[in-house]
């Protein structure tokens, strides 16, 4: 199932629709490391609001996702953990490390937006 | 207590589809919308690690009951190559694959009973089982 990527701005938004395989989610970390180069993007928000379920595997991905897009020089915002997936992980003693969440797309973009301009203001 | 639901592991998309019936079995007894996440995270991680260290093998869903309680059971079997050191691969963080080392250990703190039997070279049966509250 292939995650459609919006570009919107300076930003890059991926909209997971259905139940992710492995495969799909190598294709859609390929995909956005890929394309925050070709738009030069400044962030990627990842929508995992449908998504019932996150394992070992899918955080895996989503961290190394996150992480490769650091060193291409944007920032990632995962938004929309569900309360039973939230639950599950942490059960399951899943974190997603240093990644930056958001409550939604909306939140996600006003944590975008502030960092844009904490970065122009000078300094991180 | 109701028929099995037996199915093949082979592809990445086998896991999917297990954890999809899984959570469809458990949903017609009183499990919680988390408790039916918590199982369907778990059919996730034992088959994969089917497909991981077997390539291929199946798992088997059913509906149990112990006295008046009802729950799930998920037996996830494989003819693998079977694990060496089965503390070892209950230990949070050791992984052969380069993984986070989490399946499980992590499946097992999922489920209410847990069971794995392995030898080397004669594959490895996981059996978990989860209750209703």
């Amino acid at each position: 199932m292939l995650v459609p990527i919006l570009k919107q701005g300076d930003y890059l938004i991926a909209s997971i629709q259905s139940a992710l395989t492995d495969t799909d989610l190598l294709s859609l970390r390929d995909d956005l490391v890929g394309q925050v180069g070709h738009y030069r993007s400044r962030g990627v928000i990842i929508d995992v609001t449908v998504l019932d379920v996150m394992d070992s595997f899918a955080v895996r991905m989503l961290s190394t996702l996150a992480q490769m897009i650091t060193l291409r020089g944007a920032e990632t915002v995962i938004v929309g953990i569900q309360p039973d997936v939230a639950f599950a992980m942490v059960q399951l003693g899943l974190t997603l490390g240093g990644v930056a969440t958001a409550l939604d797309l909306e939140e996600g973009l006003a944590y975008l937006n502030a960092r844009a301009k904490k970065g122009k203001a000078g300094g991180r | 207590m109701g028929a099995e639901r037996l199915i093949a592991i082979a592809t990445d998309r086998d896991i999917v589809t297990a954890r999809e019936e899984g959570r469809e079995l458990a949903s017609t007894l009183n499990f919680s919308p988390s408790d039916l996440t918590v199982i369907a995270v778990a059919i996730s991680e034992v088959t994969r690690n089917i497909l991981m260290y077997a390539g291929q093998g199946e798992v088997s869903l059913c509906l149990v009951d112990k006295g008046s309680r009802r729950g799930i059971a998920v037996v996830a079997r494989d003819h693998g190559p079977g694990i060496e050191n089965v503390a070892l691969a209950l230990e949070d963080g050791y992984s052969t694959s380069g993984g986070l080392g989490l399946g499980l250990p992590g499946a097992r703190r999922l489920v209410d009973e847990f069971d794995i039997r392995s030898a080397p070279g004669n594959g490895t049966t996981v059996t978990l089982r989860k209750w209703e509250r």
